[in-house]
C-alpha cells in the first residue's frame, strides 16, 4: 500500500509542475497560486494545489473539515510555512503586495481576555502605516472609528474586548481588517458561531467592498449560503476538487467528489437546486 | 523602623543609597520586559534563560583565571551568563517549533540540564586555587553585601537600554502577543519579535543577576505584570504599571534590607513585590476577588428579589429563607409573609413586565433586542417608552399600577 501511494503522489506531482510552467496566472488576479503544499508533520494537509481567484469578486473556500481550508488561505499569507508552490497576489510575489491584502483569522485564534479595548485593536490594522514610533493620534483613530463604524460597533470603541459577544468580536476582526484599507480581503471562517445579525452585517460590508471593485476570498463553511453570498467557489479536500462560478462549479457532482459520502443525495439536491432558485 | 525611614529617604548611607537607586532601576526594567514575556503565556522561558545563565558564568570564571586574569570581573561574568542563556533560549525556541515537544516539556529539559551544568562548574570551581574565595553562590539568591559603584552603572545602562527597547518595540510585541498570525500576515517577522522580547528578559536577567540572583529573578519579571493586570484592561497602560510596580518594590525592598544588615536584598524585594501582588489580588476594583464577591452577591440578590416577587405575583408560597429576609428587609412582606402594598405594587410591575416581554419576544424577532431577555435586565433599558405602550396595547388588557405605571 506505501509505495503505491507515494509512486502516484509522485506522478501528480509532476503534472502538476508541468502545469506551473505551461499557466501562469493572470496578473488582475488577486490571489492565485500553482503547486501549494503544506505540511503538518508528513502528512500533507495541502497538495498540489492551483487556485486563481477572480477580481472583483467573493470567493468561497469549501471543503470539508480537516480538508485543508484554514491552511490553505494561512499558506497563501505566509502565516504558515509552504513545502512548496508559488503565491502570486496581484501579478505579483507575496512580498511586493503584502500592503494590498487585509486578513481576519478565526476568532479563537486569540485570547479575548488579552489586556486591550476595541479601539485598540482596530488600530492595529493601521500599525504598518504608521510605523515603529509614529502617533496613532487624531486621524488615525478617527480612521479606526470610521471602520468600527461600518461594522456597526462604533458604540463599542473603548469596551475591554473580554466583554464582546462571538458576533461582535468577528465584527471587529473585520473593522481591524478595513483599517487596512486593502484590495483583497483574507476571511477565515468569518460566519463560524455568530449570530444572524452579525451575519447580515458581515454579508453586507463583503457586498459592498466587492462593489468598490475589492476581491473576497472567505473560507465557509454553511453550504446553504454559499449561491447566496458567493459568485466564485474553490472546493478543496486536501487536493482541489473544483473551481469556478458558483453557477458552473457548485454542482452535485463536485460536492459529491468534495465531501464523498459525507452529504447525502437528498441535501446535495436541495443545496444546489435551492441556490439556483435564490 | 526609623532606619527603614533613614533607608527609604535615601539616608542609610551612600552604598545603601547606591543600592536602593540600582534596584528601583532594575525593577522597573524587569516590570516593562517582563509584561511581554507574561502577555504572550511564556512566563516560564524567562525561568528557565535564567536558570541557563549559571553555566556561563561558571565557565567566564575559568577561562578568566586561566587566562591569569581576575576571575571575579563583572563584566566578564555577565558576558558568559549572556552567552549561555542565549543558548538557552534558542533550545526551548528550537525544540519547541522542530519537534513533537511542548513548549514546557521543553522549558522543563533546558532549565534542569543547564542548572545542572551551572552547579557542577561551581562545584569544580570550588576546587581550584583561585576559587576559594570567588563568591560565586552569590549569583543563585543574590547577594546580601552591597553593591560596588560599577555593579549600579552596569544595571543603570543595562536597564535604560531595555525600557528604551521594550517602547521602541511595544506595538509589534503586543500584536505577536495577541494575535500572532495577524501579525505574520502583515508581515511581521513573528520568529524575530519572539526572539526580541526574550532577549530583553535576558538582558535584564542578566544584569539583575548580582542583586537578586538567578533563581528569584523570574519574580521580578512576572509579578508586576500578573499585578498589573488587576488594575488596567490597555495594553499600553499595563506596561507602565508593571514598569512602576516593579520598581517602587525593588527600592522599597532594598530599603528594607538596607535598615536590617543580615536580610538579603532579593528575597525580600519579591516578598514586596508578592504584597502589592496580594493587595491587588484582593483589593483592586473590577478584577479583584472582593470586587467579585460583591458583585456575585448584587447578582444573587437580584435574582431572588425578582424571583420573590414573582412568586407573590402568582400567589405561590416563598420557601427559600434568603428570599424571604430580602423581601423582608426592603418592606415588600411583612414578617408573617405577606406582601405589604410597596410588594403587591412591585409583584404586579414584574409580572407585567414578564407579560411584555413575552409579546416584544414575539413582535422583535431580531436576536440582539430579544436576548437581553435574561429575566434580570429591566425591559425599560431594552425598549422605548412607545415600544413598550406597543406591547401594551398588544396585550390588551390594562394593568393600573399605582405609582408605578
Amino acid at each position: 500500500m506505501g509505495p503505491r501511494m507515494t509512486r502516484s503522489a509522485v506522478k501528480i506531482a509532476a503534472e502538476d509542475g508541468q502545469d506551473l510552467r505551461a499557466a501562469m496566472p493572470p496578473p488582475d488576479s488577486p490571489l492565485a497560486m500553482r503547486g501549494m503544499t503544506v505540511s503538518y508533520g508528513e502528512k500533507p494537509a495541502v497538495f498540489s494545489v492551483d487556485a486563481t481567484f477572480p477580481a472583483r469578486s467573493m470567493s468561497a473556500i469549501i471543503g470539508p473539515n480537516g480538508a485543508g481550508k484554514s491552511t490553505l488561505l494561512k499558506a497563501s499569507l505566509g502565516v504558515i510555512p509552504r513545502l512548496s508552490g508559488e503565491v502570486w497576489v496581484f501579478g505579483k510575489p507575496l512580498a511586493q503586495a503584502r500592503d494590498r491584502i487585509a486578513y481576519v483569522p478565526q476568532r479563537a485564534s486569540v485570547d479575548w481576555d488579552f489586556p486591550t479595548t476595541v479601539i485598540d485593536v482596530v488600530q492595529m490594522g493601521l500599525y504598518r502605516k504608521v510605523g515603529l514610533l509614529g502617533r496613532l493620534k487624531g486621524l488615525m483613530t478617527a480612521q479606526a472609528q470610521a471602520c468600527l463604524d461600518r461594522v456597526g460597533m462604533a458604540d463599542f470603541a473603548h469596551r475591554q474586548i473580554g466583554q464582546l459577544s462571538g458576533g461582535q468580536q468577528q465584527r471587529v476582526f473585520l473593522a481591524r481588517a478595513l483599517a487596512q484599507d486593502a484590495d483583497l480581503y483574507l476571511l477565515d471562517e468569518p460566519f463560524a458561531g455568530v449570530d444572524a445579525a452579525t451575519e447580515r452585517a458581515i454579508v453586507d460590508v463583503l457586498k459592498l467592498l466587492k462593489s468598490e471593485g475589492k476581491a473576497v476570498v472567505a473560507v465557509h463553511h454553511d453550504l446553504s449560503t454559499v449561491r447566496d453570498y458567493f459568485n466564485y467557489v474553490f472546493l478543496i479536500n486536501v487536493r482541489r476538487i473544483a473551481e469556478g462560478p458558483a453557477q458552473t462549479a457548485f454542482t452535485a457532482e463536485n460536492l459529491n467528489a468534495t465531501y464523498g459520502g459525507r452529504l447525502s443525495a437528498t441535501h446535495i439536491s436541495e443545496l444546489t437546486l435551492s441556490g439556483g432558485a435564490a | 523602623m526609623s532606619g527603614f525611614l533613614d533607608a527609604l529617604l535615601l539616608q542609610a548611607g551612600y552604598n545603601a543609597a547606591l543600592v536602593m537607586i540600582g534596584s528601583g532601576l532594575l525593577g522597573f526594567a524587569a516590570g516593562t520586559s517582563g509584561t511581554f514575556m507574561f502577555l504572550r503565556k511564556r512566563a516560564l522561558v524567562s525561568d528557565a534563560v535564567a536558570h541557563a545563565t549559571l553555566p556561563g558564568i561558571g565557565i567566564a570564571f575559568i577561562v578568566m583565571v586561566l587566562l591569569g586574569g581576575d576571575g571575579r570581573n563583572l563584566v566578564g561574568l555577565l558576558i558568559g551568563s549572556a552567552a549561555t542563556a542565549w543558548i538557552g533560549l534558542l533550545l526551548i525556541e528550537w525544540i519547541a517549533r522542530r519537534t513533537r515537544l511542548a513548549e514546557d516539556a521543553a522549558i522543563g529539559a533546558v532549565l534542569g540540564v543547564f542548572f545542572g551544568i551551572g552547579i557542577v562548574l561551581l562545584t569544580v570551581i570550588q576546587t581550584m586555587s583561585a576559587g576559594r574565595q570567588a563568591g560565586l553562590e552569590s549569583f543563585l539568591l543574590g547577594s546580601t553585601a552591597g553593591m560596588l559603584y560599577s555593579d549600579a552603572v552596569v544595571i543603570a545602562i543595562g536597564g535604560s537600554i531595555a525600557v528604551l527597547a521594550t517602547w521602541f518595540m511595544r506595538r509589534p510585541m503586543t500584536l505577536v502577543s495577541f494575535d500572532p498570525e495577524y501579525a505574520a500576515a502583515l508581515g511581521y517577522n513573528v520568529r524575530r519579535i519572539d526572539l526580541t522580547m526574550m532577549g530583553l528578559v535576558m538582558m535584564v536577567t542578566v544584569i539583575g543577576l548580582k542583586l537578586v540572583g538567578l533563581i528569584l529573578i523570574v519574580a521580578m519579571l512576572i509579578i508586576p505584570a500578573v499585578t498589573a493586570r488587576f488594575w488596567t484592561e490597555r495594553s499600553n497602560r499595563i506596561l507602565w504599571i508593571a514598569g512602576c510596580i516593579g520598581g517602587v518594590a525593588a527600592y522599597v525592598g532594598a530599603a528594607i534590607s538596607a535598615s536590617a544588615p543580615a536580610v538579603p536584598t532579593g528575597p525580600i524585594i519579591v516578598l514586596v513585590t508578592a504584597v502589592m501582588f496580594v493587595l491587588s489580588l484582593i483589593f483592586a476594583p473590577v478584577r479583584g476577588v472582593s470586587a467579585a464577591i460583591i458583585r456575585h452577591r448584587r447578582f444573587q440578590a437580584r435574582v431572588h428579589r425578582r424571583q420573590g416577587l414573582l412568586s407573590l405575583a402568582r400567589q405561590e408560597p416563598i420557601r427559600e429563607p434568603y428570599t424571604l429576609r430580602l423581601l423582608a428587609r426592603e418592606g415588600l412582606i411583612r414578617p408573617d409573609g405577606v406582601p405589604t402594598e410597596a410588594g403587591r405594587a412591585q409583584a404586579a410591575k414584574v409580572a407585567r413586565d414578564e407579560r411584555r416581554w413575552a409579546v416584544a419576544r414575539e413582535v422583535h424577532q431580531d436576536a440582539g433586542l430579544t436576548g437581553r431577555y435574561d429575566g434580570l435586565t429591566p425591559i425599560e433599558d431594552v425598549f422605548t417608552r412607545d415600544e413598550i405602550k406597543d406591547f401594551d396595547r398588544r396585550l390588551g388588557t390594562p394593568f393600573p399600577v399605582e405609582g408605578l405605571a
